[in-house]
């Protein structure tokens, strides 16, 4: 098993296409900071124009950890294309290479070859975020500096210590490694139907795109499987940004609004990664290699 | 003699599609065993069940003594496979490609020396590090055995080997086979619809059709000259059977065919036999003797007429 797991990181990153998106995150948030960094104060401005009216702010407001959670914002959307790139390729694109039925020609069981190529993605779902993480996270505290967070909600404005919110930016990279660790399992089932990667590829993406305006669609008719789709739960992230408030209306350092739905989101994600995952080892047991 | 593979009563069933129907044969130690059929015939099918790439529907798989549904991966260990198309990862060097294979093949660990001696083995040790996109068809061929090779397996599955490969290629791939049959003492199951190939190197072979099995036995009895089918053609062959039967020629008639007359003889009767057919006054069109293992497989393809001619 470990060495398949060594083989399968070893085929990703030999493989060109698996840096593109590392260049395209990297591109992506150096062009965000580089934005931010030239015109960030009037981005600031309009954001707290209502606030400014009322109150006097003061300090390092486009902060590090402001810049990061803008970026998340931004590019937890989009990473799921470049999770699938490589997710939805594991299996199919080894079909159409024809190099799967030599693998499992080799004295090694069909549920070790799953699994090892399933912690292959994870590995590189996981590098992307760190590598993300690293850019978008420390990067920012290098250029912007730090400071307490701003974080706009609609209608009030939570503001987070700068002591306070270091933890909740990696309980979010977690949260979020989950959510893209959903995508890849998602994309890896699918490819093991096909025999080229893009039909994978294209139907991962049609699901998240259709499970997402489903999650958003505010019609009562959807609201009943608005809980089963995983895209409901993608960006339960953000809830490690929701702070209790005491009597004063003073945000409680080191806690979580809504501590229990953060987690149901978590479990749901899990569940949906779990079942999938059982799914690819049963079909793949069965299935006739015929590429 | 000891049977590396046995194969008894296997079928598989693509839905309504019966893609090989009750097949079974032996192939024993030390064979270079010739597997024949014209594409489509269910060669491709019934190898991948041995590889168990494929489920059967039916039947049951030994090798070397063990039942391959219950003991894959003891099997798998001893068996090297390059199955149609040497497909490799073209973007990794052949070295790297030896190197990632004998990891998970079951073998001893290798040195970079002995994988490059892999290497050498098929001719490639100079391009041992150039990316395989770089390579022509019959390199790629000749890695894909040294693939199959690099755990030293008894068993040896070779599908279509020789696809795709310019004569000299032809002749190098086949003079591996008799070297590592002879030397190395190996098994070699190798399939083929070239059947001029497999004439030049196999001691058994098994003829099958549309999924059965329509012939299986030792090579050198096709050409055996007292087996030679002599297929002879006249204005009336009704007639001209009919006086067969009469004559001294009746035992080696064979049964009745549409346009021809077919008897089996011993090569060295055909003068007399020839003699004879002028004596009785029988006008031929056409008198061929046949035997060759292409022309003996075109007629089991085409009809099973005399399939029991060659069955041992």
């Amino acid at each position: 098993m470990w060495k398949l797991l060594q083989i399968e990181l070893f085929k990703i990153f030999k493989r060109p296409r698996t840096y593109i998106s590392f260049v395209a995150v990297a591109a992506l948030v150096s062009i965000i900071q580089f934005g931010l960094k030239v015109d960030g104060k009037m981005y600031v401005d309009f954001m707290l124009r209502d606030l400014s009216a009322s109150f006097n702010i003061e300090g390092n407001v486009l902060n590090g950890y402001l810049v990061c959670y803008i970026i998340l914002q931004l590019l937890l959307v989009h990473v799921p294309l470049l999770i699938t790139l490589i997710a939805a390729d594991l299996i199919s694109g080894e079909a159409n290479m024809g190099t799967l039925r030599l693998l499992l020609t080799k004295p090694v069981s069909r549920t070790e070859v799953i699994l090892a190529k399933f912690l292959a993605a994870a590995i590189y779902t996981f590098l992307l975020l760190i590598f993300m993480a690293i850019l978008a996270l420390f990067v920012s505290m290098a250029i912007f500096g730090t400071d307490d967070m701003l974080n706009l909600k609609s209608g009030y404005v939570v503001q987070l210590k700068s002591n306070d919110i270091f933890w909740r930016y990696i309980c979010a990279f977690c949260f979020a490694a989950l959510a893209m660790l959903t995508v890849a399992s998602l994309g890896f089932f699918l490819s093991l139907f096909a025999e080229n990667s893009i039909g994978p590829i294209v139907a991962t993406m049609s699901v998240i795109v259709v499970f997402t305006i489903l999650s958003t669609l505010d019609i009562p008719i959807f609201n009943a499987i608005k809980p089963y789709l995983f895209t409901t739960h993608m960006i339960g992230w953000k809830g490690f940004f929701d702070v209790k408030v005491n009597n004063d209306n003073e945000a409680i350092i080191g806690s979580v609004q809504n501590l229990d739905k953060v987690l149901q989101a978590a479990g749901i994600l899990a569940l949906h990664i779990f079942g999938l995952l059982l799914a690819s080892v049963l079909v793949f047991r069965k299935k006739d290699i015929l590429s | 003699m000891q049977p590396v593979i046995k194969v008894s009563n296997l079928s598989k069933h693509f839905n309504e599609i019966v893609a090989v129907n009750n097949l079974s044969f032996t192939v024993n130690q030390g064979d270079i065993y010739g597997f024949l059929g014209q594409n489509g015939a269910g060669k491709s099918t019934t190898i991948r069940m041995l590889l168990t790439l494929i489920e059967p529907s039916h039947g049951e798989i030994e090798m070397f003594g063990m039942h391959l549904s219950t003991h894959r991966k003891e099997i798998l260990r001893q068996t090297g496979a390059v199955i149609e198309k040497p497909d490799v990862y073209k973007y990794l060097s052949a070295f790297e490609n030896v190197q990632l294979f004998s990891k998970i093949s079951g073998g001893p660990k290798l040195t970079r020396a002995q994988l490059l001696d892999q290497l050498a083995m098929v001719g490639l040790q100079e391009r041992a590090f150039s990316k395989v996109k770089t390579y022509s068809q019959g390199m790629k061929q000749r890695l894909g055995i040294a693939i199959a090779l690099v755990h030293n397996p008894q068993l040896i599955v070779l599908d279509e080997p020789t696809n795709g490969l310019d004569p000299q290629g032809i002749a190098d791939i086949r003079n591996l086979m008799l070297h590592l049959s002879k030397e190395r003492n190996k098994t070699i199951l190798v399939s083929s619809h070239l059947l001029s190939e497999i004439q030049l190197i196999a001691n058994r072979l098994l003829i099958i059709d549309k999924g059965k099995k329509m012939a299986e036995g030792d090579t050198l009895a096709l050409f055996d000259p007292s087996q030679t089918l002599v297929e002879l053609e006249t204005l009336d062959n009704k007639k001209a059977f009919y006086q067969l039967q009469q004559s001294r020629w009746s035992a080696k008639l064979q049964p009745a065919r549409e346009k021809t007359i077919v008897l089996k003889m011993d090569k060295n009767e055909i003068p007399a036999f020839h003699q004879s057919l002028a004596q009785m006054q029988i006008p031929i069109l056409s008198l061929q003797p046949r035997n060759s293992l292409e022309d003996y497989f075109l007629q089991v393809t085409t009809g099973n007429q005399h399939v029991e001619a060659f069955t041992n």
